[in-house]
């Protein structure tokens, strides 16, 4: 029973570690973000375009990091030879900092259709 | 008029010809006037007596250097006769008697002629025009150069059926064309270049074929499904005098009723669509007017179904995205649907190209199309072929008032509740969707680049309590717009070419303006730079419009092309924008625009200068005249 539980606790420790994203480097990230043209779907603060909207709040980065590498639609895979894990992470820093949108009944203009 | 050195005498050396022979008959030598002056065919000839009292006693050196009546008067006739209201043109030599007897014979009314900078946009404004008002305008072309400008604008209209009427210069006789430059501007198949994307095209060789062919030519492009239709307008039957007009006749234009579906087809679907549980409408192209628009909401309501595409009322309850509802549908109704397969299935570009459907296993397809009447080989605009249970090869603009008869019909008191209660759920939905769309456009609200959707609430903030019209763009930031009647929006083109926007909006614009409608345009920067002249035209011709520039300095389609390579090469993804981007120097389209007689704002990059630049430039528009934002963009 013992060693079933900290087998139990090694996973999801493991499972923990895994989901959490290394540090990055948000400036540096931002600046990859646009030489690396992801701006061009997703926009230049991860709205959304093309691609899907990926900022404020971007998805877990097990998550993230999975379907940029292997995507399963559309987007082009950006493989670890073009963009390393360490630049990957710097973008996912940038994306975490984008702040939130401001709420639609604070946009006068949304709100007046 | 110039004549090459040829001793031969064709149709325009005729009247010179005759009346020498005239001044022959005086001398008693009547045998040799038909001898002399053999005219071509359909030119009818002048009696010798007619013609000595037209000339009187002339000495026979004199040369004739006037003439009257010449054919392109009879050719205007024709035009005026089909109630054309403008014709289109880039000056060019091979339909000089043409343009002459528009401008003068025919008053420059009906057709006005319009002064275009590019064929590519004649074609595209006529396109236009035709979407808004629902019938054609008349284009003048130049052989072979100035048919081959125009050739991507044919093809737009093309693939998006839409009637246009070319008329194109030409010279067949090779005796008569003047040395040098009229020979490269002739050809023996003058329309050959654009066969493969017309839907008509002939090439008459007397006035008496010109005019049934004109006639036939307008029948052609506007049953449906309508298309570009090509008249070669020779230049000697131009410019070679007609002496017995009244022999002429107009053949009279009787429109064709659009096909109707078949009663027994159509008894079969509203069976199936009101036994449906989960139907859903697809009505692409299937609204072309009023009572098309009236047609489909009333097939919608009748059957409380989703319309997930096509001209309908964004802010009805009955008006829904396609993704969920689609996945779900038991019953797929496609009205003028282009690509039915590409809404029923997902396609993705990876390296291994795949396929998956959309649609359960089972999900029943209905197409009514007027496509199935009509489709030609080369170019492959027919789409994946689709696999569909029922279709009926007819217009549906023209099906559906049976169609919704059919339906009520089959309706009972017991259908007709649950109907309703699936009518309650979708309008849940539907505001859910309205909901979800606000909160996506308060996502990069005060970013630079301007986001699209900010750009489009600005927009509509300075043209919500007006008649509005949008002749070009929108796309997703336009969908808190409340399209409330067939005319809010004109529709792309539908051939996938850049440079159409631009004109098309302008053409679209001409046509709204005898009904004093606002016309905004939201126009890509790399589509406005393949024929930008096209913003003089507007102002030459006062035709209000506000274009707002998407300018994200980018053919960004391309961009993103060029990323999805470099990735899937794994190399160089930084390179994506050499060759797609248009930057290094920014174009300054305000400056274009004043430079072309427009009111210019911008560049703007900050949000919070949108607005007033917009009511700025609405203050030019509202008086009769064009003017442009530039707004630097998001990429979509």
């Amino acid at each position: 029973m013992a060693i079933k539980f900290l087998i139990a606790l090694a996973v999801a420790t493991s499972a923990a570690l895994l989901a959490q994203a290394p540090k990055g480097d948000a400036k540096n990230g931002q600046k990859l973000f646009e030489n690396y043209g992801c701006y061009q779907c997703h926009g230049h603060v991860g709205q959304g375009g093309a691609g899907a909207r990926i900022a404020p709040k971007p998805i877990p980065w097990a998550a993230f990091s999975k379907y940029v590498r292997q995507p399963t639609d559309q987007m082009p895979p950006y493989t670890a030879k073009v963009v390393p894990d360490n630049q990957l992470a710097d973008i996912y820093a940038y994306l975490e900092t984008i702040p939130a949108a401001p709420p639609v009944k604070s946009v006068p203009l949304l709100n007046n259709q | 008029m110039a004549k090459s050195g040829t001793s031969s005498v064709g149709r325009r050396g005729f009247i010179k010809g005759a009346a020498a022979g005239a001044a022959a008959l005086v001398a008693k030598a009547p045998e040799a006037l038909a001898q002399q002056a053999q005219p071509a065919r359909g030119v009818a000839v002048p009696s010798a007596s007619a013609l000595a009292a037209e000339t009187g006693d002339i000495a026979t050196h004199v040369e004739v250097l006037t003439a009257d009546n010449p054919g392109s008067d009879y050719m205007v006739d024709v035009l005026k006769s089909l109630g054309f209201e403008y014709i289109a043109a880039n000056p060019g030599s091979s339909f000089r008697a043409l343009h002459e007897s528009i401008v003068n014979y025919g008053g420059n009314r009906a057709p006005e002629l319009l002064t275009c900078c590019h064929e590519e946009s004649s074609v595209a404004i006529a396109d236009g025009y035709a979407k808004v008002e629902g019938k054609p305008m008349a284009v003048m072309a130049h052989s072979t150069v100035g048919l081959q400008h125009a050739a991507m604008a044919i093809y737009n209209s093309y693939a998006g059926r839409t009637p246009v009427f070319i008329l194109l210069g030409n010279t067949i006789d090779a005796a008569a064309r003047r040395p040098g430059i009229e020979w490269y501007h002739s050809a023996q198949d003058a329309a050959a270049m654009v066969r493969d994307y017309t839907k008509w095209d002939d090439l008459p060789i007397s006035l008496t074929h010109f005019g049934e062919s004109a006639v036939r030519a307008y029948k052609f492009a506007t049953t449906p499904p309508g298309g570009p239709v090509v008249i070669v307008a020779d230049s000697d039957l131009q410019e070679t005098p007609v002496f017995d007009k009244a022999k002429l006749h107009i053949p009279k234009f009787t429109p064709a009723s659009p096909p109707a579906g078949d009663p027994v087809a159509i008894a079969q679907v509203a069976k199936m669509l009101v036994t449906a549980e989960n139907p859903v409408i697809m009505a692409d192209r299937a609204v072309r007017s009023e009572p098309g628009w009236k047609s489909l909401l009333e097939l919608a309501e009748t059957l409380q179904a989703p319309v997930v595409s096509g001209k309908f009322p964004t802010r009805h309850p009955l008006s829904q995205g396609g993704g969920r509802l689609i996945a779900n549908a038991d019953l797929i109704l496609g009205l003028e649907v282009p690509d039915l397969w590409g809404t029923i299935n997902n396609y993705r570009d990876q390296v291994e190209r795949s396929s998956r459907p959309l649609i359960k296993p089972g999900t029943r397809v209905i197409s009514i199309s007027a496509e199935d009447l009509f489709m030609k080989s080369n170019y492959q605009d027919f789409q994946r072929y689709t696999e569909v249970d029922v279709a009926i090869a007819a217009d549906s603009e023209a099906t559906l008032p049976s169609l919704v008869e059919a339906c009520k019909r089959l309706i009972t008191a017991d259908r007709r509740r649950a109907l309703d209660d699936r009518g309650k759920k979708l309008a849940a939905s539907h505001l859910q969707g309205i909901e979800q769309a606000r909160t996506q456009a308060a996502y990069a609200w005060d970013a630079s680049p301007i986001s699209t959707a900010r750009l489009a609430a600005e927009l509509w903030d300075v043209i919500k309590g007006k008649d509005w019209a949008l002749v070009g763009g929108g796309g997703g930031g336009s969908r808190l717009w409340n399209i409330d009647t067939h005319y809010r929006v004109m529709g792309g083109g539908s051939g996938g070419g850049l440079g159409y926007s631009a004109p098309a909006s302008v053409g679209g614009a001409l046509a709204h303006r005898k009904h004093g409608r606002l016309c905004v345009a939201i126009q890509t920067d790399g589509d406005l730079m393949y024929a930008p002249g096209v913003l003089w035209t507007a102002a030459h011709h006062k035709i209000p419009l506000l274009s707002v520039m998407h300018n994200n300095r980018a053919y960004h389609q391309e961009v993103m092309h060029i990323q999805r390579m470099a990735n899937r090469h794994q190399r160089g993804i930084t390179n994506a924008s050499i060759g797609t981007t248009i930057t290094d120097p920014n174009i300054d389209y305000s400056t274009l625009a004043r430079s072309l007689g427009l009111h210019g704002e911008g560049p703007i990059s900050n949000p919070n200068d949108l607005g007033p630049a917009l009511r700025r430039a609405l203050a030019t528009v509202e008086k009769g005249e064009p003017a442009l934002v530039d707004v630097v963009t998001q990429p979509r």
